[in-house]
C-alpha cells in the first residue's frame, strides 16, 4: 500500500523542461517511478529523455493517464500551474516550488477545497514510497529499501536525515509537507493516512517552530491514532520574532515555541527526541517492541 | 513602521490625518507649520509601547515641534534607535475601534477582526473580554465586497450612524491587504473625531517577503537601512539566509530544519562546555558551491563571539564531494583569515569522497566528525577552550 504515492501511480511533471524539472525527472524514472509526461505549453510536442511533453495537463492526463503531477515552475507562475492541476482534476499534486507569495498559496489551497485534487506543499520535498514510486527531490538512495515506517516532516533536510538514521529499518512512505505557512496536506493528514495504511506499523512526525500544526496534531493523535507516534521538534533555541529559514518557522510572542509543541505532543503519549539520533533511537526501541 | 502603514493606507484609501516624516528636528518646523494645527511628533521604530518610553509627544507650536522632535530622535526605544519621526496633525478623539485582516495560518485561510472597543493592546481585548472582539473569516478566492465589509463591522458591533464609513474603510484596507500582499493589515485605534470624521491613527503593515517580486518598489522604499559593518546586513547582500545570534558556535548547514535542529544539538552539547550556544543560524541552501561557503564562512568567521564552527551538511540533492570542495577551496581563497577551528560532519550522497577530499587536504583547522552529535559535542568543547 503506502499512502498517497504507490507503484501504480502514474506521474507527470510540470515545468519538466526547466533545469530542475529536467534533473529531477531523471531521478524519479532512476528510481522505478512510472513517469509517463511533462507539461510546457511551449514545448508540446517535444520529449525529455523520450518522455512526451504536453501543452496542458488535462491532454497529458488524457493521453496518459497520470494521477499524479510534480510541479517546479517558479514562483510567479506557480498559482496558475496548480490551477490548471485541479482543474484537470489530477488526485495529487506536488508543489516542490519554494517562494511562492503566500496568497497564491491561500488561493489554489481554498480553490481547491470540493474538487478532487489533493495538495502537497508549496516548498516540500515530496513524497516517496521506496521501491513504488517517487514524487518529488527526495534523493531515493538514502533509504531504498521499503519498510514500515511512516514519516512526515515540514523539512527537507531533516526527512533525509531521519531516512539515513533508520534507513535498516525502511518506510513505507516518507512525506515532506513543506515549511511554508499555508500548506496543503498537514501532518493530521499523513497521520490519518499512515493510521489506515496496513503497510505502516510505525509513525515518525518531524515538526518545527511556527504556527499550531503540531499542537493540532497531537489533539488528533489523542483521539485518532493506535498506531506508536515518535516525534521530533526543530528550533528550541530560535529567538522570537526571526524567521529562521522557513517562511513558516518563526516564534511569535508565546505561541509556535518549540517547547509548547514538545509538551503538547508528550502529553498524548508521543516520545519525542531531544535530536534527530536520539528520536531514531526511540523510533528503533518502539519498533523493537512491535 | 507607523508611518509607512499609513503611506500604504493613503495610498489605497483609508483616511489618515495629514503628516509628514522628518529625520531632523529643524525640519519638524516647517511640517507643523503647513499644518497649522496642535501636532503629535512619534518616534519610528519597529516595536510598540513607544508612548510609554517617551516616543509620543503633543506640541502645540511649530517651536514646540522642534523640541519635542530634538528629544525625541536619537532615543533608544527597546534596542531600537530612533531616526525618524512622524510630525501629525493632534486630533481629539471621541471613540476608538479596531479592525484588522491577517492571514490564519491553521486555516489556511483569512481572518478579519473587528471591535467597538479599540485602543488597547488587542492581545489584552481578547483575553479580558474576547465577546467584544469579532473574528470573521474570510474566503481567499471570494475576498472581502461591501456586504462582506459591512457583515464584519455590524459583527464587531460597530454604531450604525458611522457603519456606512467603517464598511468603505474597510474595504480600502482589503485592497491594502491583496493589492499589497500582506500577511497583517491592523488598523488600531480607528477614530472618531469630536468633527465627526473616522480615522486610521496608527496601524500596522507586515508585508509578505515571498511576494517582494512583484512589489519591488514597495520593498526597495522600506527596506531597513543596514550599516555595513552589520553582520545580517552583509549576509543578506549575499544573499545569504543569516541570522545573527548570541553564541559562541558558528554555524553553517543545509536546508533549514537541518540548522534549526543543528543550533539545538549544539546548545545541548555545549551546557556540558561551559555553557557556549549557538552564534548563528545560516542556511547554505541545496547548492553549496564553493563560493556560497566561502561567503558563509567568511561572514561566520568575521563575527567577533565565534570560537569555532560547525560545518553540518546532509547531502540529499547536494553531494558531499562538492560540499569538501567547497570547505578546501573556501579556506584558500580566505588563507590567513580563517584563524578558528572548523568541526565537518557530512552525511549521505557521495560522503566516503566528500570525507576523502578533507582527509587529503588534512587542513590544520578542519575536525571531521561522523556524527552530528558528536561534532556538536567536539564544536561545543572547542569553543569553550577557545574562552
Amino acid at each position: 500500500m503506502a499512502i498517497f504515492l504507490t507503484a501504480d501511480s502514474k506521474v507527470i511533471v510540470q515545468g519538466i523542461t526547466g533545469s530542475e524539472g529536467t534533473k529531477h525527472t531523471r531521478r524519479m524514472v532512476a528510481s522505478g517511478t512510472q513517469v509517463v509526461g511533462g507539461v510546457n505549453p511551449k514545448k508540446a510536442g517535444s520529449d525529455v529523455d523520450g518522455i512526451p511533453v504536453f501543452a496542458t495537463v488535462a491532454e497529458a492526463m488524457e493521453k496518459t493517464g497520470a494521477d499524479v503531477s510534480v510541479i517546479f515552475v517558479p514562483p510567479a507562475f506557480a498559482k496558475a500551474a496548480v490551477v490548471e492541476a485541479i482543474d484537470a482534476e489530477i488526485g495529487l499534486a506536488v508543489v516542490i516550488t519554494e517562494g511562492i507569495p503566500v496568497q497564491d498559496s491561500a488561493w489554489f489551497w481554498t480553490y481547491s477545497q470540493g474538487k478532487g485534487t489533493r495538495i502537497i506543499g508549496p516548498n516540500c520535498p515530496g513524497l516517496i514510497s521506496p521501491g513504488k514510486a517517487n514524487a518529488g527531490i527526495i534523493p531515493a538512495t538514502i533509504a531504498p529499501t521499503p519498510g514500515r515506517i511512516g514519516l512526515v516532516s515540514k523539512s527537507g533536510t531533516l526527512t533525509y536525515q531521519m531516512m539515513y538514521e533508520l534507513r535498516e529499518f525502511g518506510f513505507s512512505t516518507a512525506i515532506g509537507i513543506g515549511g511554508d505557512p499555508v500548506i496543503g496536506t498537514t501532518h493530521i493528514d499523513a497521520l490519518e493516512a499512515f493510521e489506515a495504511d496496513p503497510d505502516t506499523d510505525a509513525i515518525v512526525m518531524i515538526g518545527e517552530i511556527g504556527g499550531d500544526a503540531e499542537e493540532r496534531a497531537a489533539d488528533y493523535i489523542k483521539a485518532n491514532v493506535t498506531k506508536p507516534v515518535v516525534g521530533y521538534v526543530a528550533g528550541f533555541t530560535a529567538p522570537e520574532g526571526k524567521t529562521m529559514g522557513h517562511a513558516g518557522a518563526i516564534v511569535s510572542g508565546s505561541s509556535g515555541t518549540a517547547a509548547a509543541k514538545k509538551e503538547a505532543l508528550e502529553a498524548v503519549g508521543v516520545k519525542v527526541g531531544k535530536t534527530p539520533s536520539e528520536t531514531a533511537e526511540l523510533m528503533r526501541e518502539v519498533l523493537r517492541g512491535l | 513602521m507607523e508611518y509607512q502603514a499609513k503611506e500604504l493606507f493613503a495610498k489605497h484609501g483609508v483616511p489618515v490625518l495629514p503628516g509628514e516624516t522628518v529625520d531632523t528636528a529643524e525640519d519638524a518646523r516647517g511640517v507643523a507649520e503647513r499644518i497649522g494645527k496642535p501636532v503629535v511628533v512619534k518616534a519610528q521604530v519597529k516595536t510598540g509601547g513607544r508612548g510609554k518610553a517617551g516616543g509620543v509627544k503633543l506640541a502645540d507650536t511649530p517651536d514646540e515641534a522642534v523640541e519635542k522632535a530634538e528629544g525625541i530622535l536619537g532615543l533608544d526605544i527597546k534596542g531600537h534607535l530612533v531616526r525618524k519621526v512622524l510630525v501629525t496633525e493632534a486630533s481629539d478623539i471621541e471613540v476608538e475601534y479596531y479592525v484588522s485582516f491577517l492571514l490564519d495560518r491553521a486555516n489556511r485561510s483569512y481572518l478579519a477582526m473587528c471591535s467597538a472597543e479599540g485602543g488597547m493592546e488587542i492581545e489584552q481585548l481578547a483575553v479580558e473580554r474576547p465577546e467584544a472582539l469579532a473574528r470573521v473569516q474570510v474566503d481567499p478566492v471570494q475576498g472581502v465586497d461591501e456586504a462582506k465589509a459591512r457583515e464584519i463591522a455590524e459583527a464587531g458591533k460597530i454604531p450604525t450612524d458611522v457603519i456606512d464609513e467603517v464598511t468603505r474603510i474597510l474595504v480600502s484596507m482589503w485592497k491594502v491587504f491583496v493589492e499589497e500582499e500582506a500577511t497583517l493589515v491592523e488598523i488600531n485605534p480607528l477614530c472618531r473625531t469630536p468633527d465627526g470624521r473616522i480615522v486610521a491613527l496608527d496601524g500596522k503593515v507586515t508585508l509578505d517577503a515571498n511576494a517582494e517580486f512583484r512589489h519591488k518598489d514597495v520593498f526597495e522604499a522600506y527596506a531597513d537601512v543596514v550599516s555595513a559593518d552589520d553582520l545580517e546586513g552583509r549576509a543578506k547582500a549575499k544573499d545569504l539566509n543569516y541570522v545573527k545570534l548570541d553564541g559562541q558556535v558558528g554555524i553553517i548547514g543545509n536546508g533549514a530544519g537541518l540548522v534549526m535542529s543543528t543550533l539545538d544539538v549544539v546548545a545541548y552539547a555545549g551546557e556540558a562546555h561551559g555553557g557556549v550556544k549557538p552564534a548563528n543560524f545560516l542556511d547554505i541552501g541545496g547548492g553549496a558551491s564553493a563560493q556560497v561557503m566561502a561567503d558563509g564562512l567568511e561572514i561566520i568567521l568575521s563575527d567577533e563571539d565565534v570560537r569555532s564552527v560547525f560545518v553540518n551538511v546532509f547531502g540529499g540533492i547536494t553531494s558531499c564531494d562538492a560540499v569538501a570542495d567547497g570547505i578546501v577551496q573556501a579556506l584558500g581563497m580566505l588563507g590567513d583569515a580563517a584563524t578558528k577551528p572548523l568541526v565537518v560532519r557530512l552525511d549521505g550522497n557521495n560522503v566516503e569522497e566528500g570525507r576523502r577530499i578533507l582527509a587529503e587536504a588534512a587542513h590544520p583547522l578542519v575536525t571531521v566528525v561522523d556524527t552530528m552529535d558528536g561534532a556538536a559535542d567536539k564544536a561545543a568543547e572547542l569553543a569553550n577552550k577557545g574562552n
